[in-house]
């Protein structure tokens, strides 16, 4: 247990891929789907990927999902404090 | 009936400003009564005809129309002194704390509003964070006992409900005191609240001051919301509105009396609270704290809140749901005659429902010969409306009158007639196919009629439903129920993306016994068939054989009457059990795509089934052609030839395959599931080799030379061992059964075929029931270490443990009747707490997701734009359009595309 600190969640094969999106990509994905940047489902800064990926609040996370319908699907999260 | 369409943009909530009150005021309500000795509205009273009127005959001061007509208008009372509005109590409390008591800003800093102001942005419409939010500011605020922006010492305040605030103040000597706060105090620091503040305590600053919270002005609602009811005996009986009302004026001359008249301030302040109380109970008579106003019978009174809230309360009772007319209820029936997009309507319910139908040239005839015929004759018409939109009801002595005025630009409101569109229901309506658009068969006697192959959606059975029938009343509402609710287009359940409205029971067996090989029908047969079906055929095709001279028809070139012909399809049927024949038959269809015919009836199989060109080649049709969940060749109608198509197509067959059945005969008894006796010996023999390898096991077991399985105890291992050794024996001895009953017995056609039953029924009929259990293990509660005292305790033997050796027809002995009780209990019981737990899940599940929709974007978002999935299903994807889930699928279109470019026939 005192391993604790070296897990890598990302190794873990349930859990899907993790990426900050640039200020570019953000401002894309709001006008694609002409939102708010509150209309975007949300992620705790807490959230063990959201930790493990350094990304601060109001940075938009993009996941890749695998997807039983769609193959991969991307969803997108703004990290919001906890 | 006239009334001008206006469209809602948008809903605004807010709390009224006492100026707002006062402009949309007709009138100053003064006096404590309603109406003088004559029966007359008081002026300036509670009944005041500003207010709009109830009594016929009197007109409304205000817009002039009479009763009925006048909408009615708010009045309203100027109070004495200020009152706690209950409803916001806990929140003015809330801003009480939040904010300084001398210079009314929040207690937060300059940087700190900043921060918040900016989170409040990210949350944005999110209830629930925001509500976080706020909570969090007021705990902050609250905590500062120094002002940062006046430096002005602050007290705690408490608040005692419902309505009194005390201030904990100290003086210069450090003593504690109590400070009574009353409303006018309250009023007066919530009105230093600066504008920019408020959105910090979750208030807007134009639409909700906070000092609105606590009235100075009250409104008197109009009279239409409160009608006096006058009794038979002549007396009037106010609304508990009315009488509530009557007591705040009462006592709030009283209080503006003593003001006037300086009264000193005890008096003062007790007629105060007394108003407080009044004006509390008025709003919410259910207020804790507080003893509820009463009637003089020592009946609560029901105020405002109580009118609002609960099942029977305006929301609940009168908007979500509500109590509708052209709507019919009755006991449900079959009739496998009418189409499954019909509703059989008894002529007693098509003479009191009516559509409204326009008189145009067109229809005038018509139309007038219905205003004739009157309400009493069908099919006729109970109203008629004429061009100014006045309703006259039509009666045996005006028929002749009005049908001679009768003329283009009236409607007519006509009888029920067939071919009208109705909504069709069954409670509880768990899912859309629980409404659906029907078309009107009138008929006679007293029951709903509808076809059989609906009963699924609906989860209908006639052993006494009701169901509900509405009648859409105008043209757009017809058209929307017939393009999106009519029954062909839910053929296809969104759910599992099969027919869900298919063939059942007698259809699928009359399939089969029409479509096997070897069978062949006379020329009078057929034509009997193809009528009673109503299939229309310009020619019977040519016979398939001549046998003495009688021209024979299989059941097949019948059956292929009824496909469209140009549909090719091919798959293995429920009756295929012989994967040689099968193979063979698909090598040579994908090999040549479009085979000889000839070739293919050499090789035709009835567990293979191949339609080419609309020709049933070869097997039978059975529960994978048109049954519910797996029916390919309704799936194919519907999905290639539209629902209309696919309509049709299940009403012929159903109806086919009925005639078939009723001709031919099919029962099954008893006798049925007789055995020979080699083969019960061969049974028997199986259940003692059996209960010998139990038994053996057991001995293994106490001897310690049992191995145990990976993960499980001992005991766990004997048990499984001796489950499997069980399930064995019950397996072979149905092998054996099946072996002597063949296709000729009824009982195994409708479990092969998947009409009813599975052919362990059979099994558990003819050679033994097997090992019956609860939770999956075998037998083992009742008396200490046995099920029953008729085993010695301990006993761990096949027939000590729930195994029933006998069969339903060689009959149980008592402990096997007792041991298949207890099986059957458990099953009984799992249906009664599953169906509960499913219903509440479900009820949690809507009530989650009723709001979410898709966007033209194809986002998934809820009502203020939060997107929650970012395409639908992920893959945008319509499940009823989809196939097996997919979008496409890619070999049937490669199959079509090959078949249109090889050529058909």
């Amino acid at each position: 247990m005192a391993t604790k600190k070296e897990f890598d969640v990302f190794t873990h094969e349930l859990v899907p891929e993790h990426r900050v999106l640039s200020e570019e990509e953000k401002e894309e994905l709001l006008r694609k789907y002409r939102i708010r940047i509150s209309q975007l489902p949300q992620i705790k800064a807490s959230d063990p990927a959201v930790v493990a990926l350094g990304a601060k609040p109001g940075d938009v996370i993009e996941i890749k999902r695998k997807s039983p319908t769609a193959g991969y699907y991307y969803y997108y999260r703004l990290v919001v404090e906890d | 009936m006239q009334s001008m369409k206006k469209v809602i943009g948008s809903i605004e909530f807010g709390i009224l400003s006492p100026q707002e009150i006062r402009k949309m005021s007709a009138a100053e309500i003064t006096i404590p009564d309603t109406y003088d000795d004559d029966g007359y509205p008081i002026e300036g009273g509670l009944m005041d005809k500003r207010l709009g009127v109830i009594d016929p005959g009197l007109r409304c001061e205000t817009c002039g129309a009479r009763a009925g007509d006048c909408p009615g208008h708010f009045g309203h009372v100027e109070l004495a002194r200020p009152i706690i509005h209950v409803g916001f109590a806990k929140t003015i409390h809330r801003v009480l704390e939040s904010t300084c008591r001398e210079c009314g800003r929040i207690k937060l800093t300059e940087d700190e509003i900043q921060e918040y102001m900016k989170k409040f942005e990210v949350v944005g419409d999110r209830k629930k964070a925001k509500d976080r939010l706020i909570k969090e500011i007021h705990k902050k605020a609250k905590e500062r006992m120094v002002c940062p922006h006046c430096g002005a010492p602050q007290f705690p305040i408490k608040f005692e409900r419902p309505t009194i605030y005390w201030e904990l103040r100290k003086d210069e000597e450090g003593n504690e005191y109590r400070h009574r706060m009353m409303p006018s105090e309250v009023r007066d620091r919530l009105e230093k609240i600066p504008d920019k503040d408020l959105p910090l305590l979750g208030l807007h600053p134009e639409k909700s001051r906070p000092e609105w919270m606590v009235l100075t002005v009250l409104p008197v609602p109009p009279v239409t919301m409160r009608p006096s009811i006058t009794l038979e005996s002549g007396i009037r009986a106010e609304d508990d509105l009315t009488h509530k009302l009557v007591d705040i004026i009462r006592i709030n001359n009283r209080l503006k009396s003593n003001i006037e008249a300086g009264a000193p301030q005890l008096i003062i302040e007790d007629l105060w609270d007394l108003l407080q109380y009044h004006v509390t109970t008025y709003i919410n008579n259910e207020t804790s704290g507080i003893p509820p106003a009463k009637h003089k019978s020592g009946r609560p009174l029901k105020t405002l809140s109580q009118r609002l809230k609960g099942k029977e309360g305006r929301f609940r009772g009168n908007l979500s749901g509500k109590r509708v007319n052209f709507s019919a209820r009755t006991v449900i029936s079959p009739d496998p005659m009418i189409s499954i997009n019909e509703v059989g309507v008894p002529i007693a319910v098509a003479m009191e429902l009516t559509v409204p139908e326009k008189v145009t040239e067109f229809n005038f005839q018509k139309l007038k010969q219905r205003v004739l015929n009157g309400p009493e004759k069908y099919p006729g018409a109970n109203y008629v409306i004429d061009p100014e939109g006045r309703r006259i009801r039509l009666m045996e002595n005006n028929l002749e009158i009005i049908a001679e005025k009768l003329d283009i630009g009236w409607t007519v409101e006509r009888h029920l007639e067939d071919g009208d569109i109705v909504l069709f229901n069954r409670q509880p309506s768990l899912h859309r196919m629980s409404i659906m658009a029907h078309r009107v068969r009138v008929m006679p006697y007293k029951t709903f009629r509808l076809n059989l192959a609906v009963c699924p959606p609906y989860n209908a059975d006639f052993d006494g439903d009701e169901m509900n029938l509405h009648v859409p009343q105008t043209e757009e509402a017809q058209a929307e129920a017939k393009i999106l609710m009519e029954v062909q287009n839910h053929i296809i359940s969104p759910r599992y993306g099969g027919p869900l409205i298919a063939g059942m029971q007698d259809h699928i067996s009359g399939g089969y016994l029409l479509t096997r090989e070897g069978a062949y029908f006379t020329r009078s047969e057929v034509e009997q068939m193809l009528m009673f079906a109503g299939i229309e055929v310009e020619e019977l095709p040519k016979p398939d054989k001549k046998e003495n001279g009688v021209e024979l028809w299989s059941g097949k070139t019948i059956f292929s009457l009824l496909l469209p012909d140009d549909l090719t399809i091919w798959y293995r049927n429920k009756l295929c059990d012989d994967p040689e024949r099968c193979e063979a038959l698909e090598k040579l269809i994908e090999e040549k795509l479009v085979p000889d015919e000839e070739e293919v009836r050499k090789l035709a199989y009835d567990g293979f089934t191949y339609i080419l060109n609309g020709k049933l080649l070869s097997g039978v049709v059975d529960k994978k052609a048109y049954g519910r969940e797996d029916g390919k060749l309704l799936d194919i109608i519907v999905r290639e030839y539209g629902v209309e198509r696919a309509r049709q197509f299940l009403d012929q067959v159903t109806k086919l395959t009925i005639w078939v059945i009723t001709h031919r005969g099919f029962t099954t008894a008893i006798d049925d599931e007789d055995l020979p006796d080699e083969a019960l010996d061969r049974i028997h023999e199986i259940i003692r080799e059996a209960e010998e390898r139990v038994q053996r096991l057991i001995e293994a077991y106490r001897n310690g030379e049992l191995e145990p399985l990976p993960g499980k105890t001992l005991e766990e291992t004997l048990e499984s061992n001796i489950m499997a050794v069980l399930a064995e024996a019950r397996d072979n001895a149905g092998k054996v059964a099946e072996k002597y009953l063949g296709m000729t017995n009824h009982a195994v056609i409708m479990a092969k075929t998947g009409a009813r039953g599975k052919i362990l029924n059979i099994t558990q009929m003819a050679a033994m029931l097997g090992q019956q259990s609860i939770r999956g293990k075998r037998l083992y509660r009742g008396y200490r270490g046995r099920v029953l005292t008729h085993f010695k305790p301990g006993d761990l033997s096949a027939k000590a443990r729930g195994f029933v050796t006998n069969s339903y027809k060689s009959g149980l002995t008592p402990q096997e009747y007792f041991f298949h009780a207890m099986g059957g209990r458990e099953g009984l019981v799992d249906t009664a707490v599953r169906t509960a737990q499913s219903g509440y899940m479900q009820r949690r599940l809507i009530n989650a997701l009723q709001d979410l929709k898709v966007d033209y974007d194809g986002t998934v978002r809820d009502p203020s734009g939060i997107i929650v999935q970012f395409k639908y299903g992920e893959d945008g994807v319509d499940p009823m359009k989809s196939w097996q889930g997919k979008t496409v699928d890619v070999d049937r279109v490669i199959v079509r595309t090959l078949l249109k470019v090889r050529g058909r026939r």
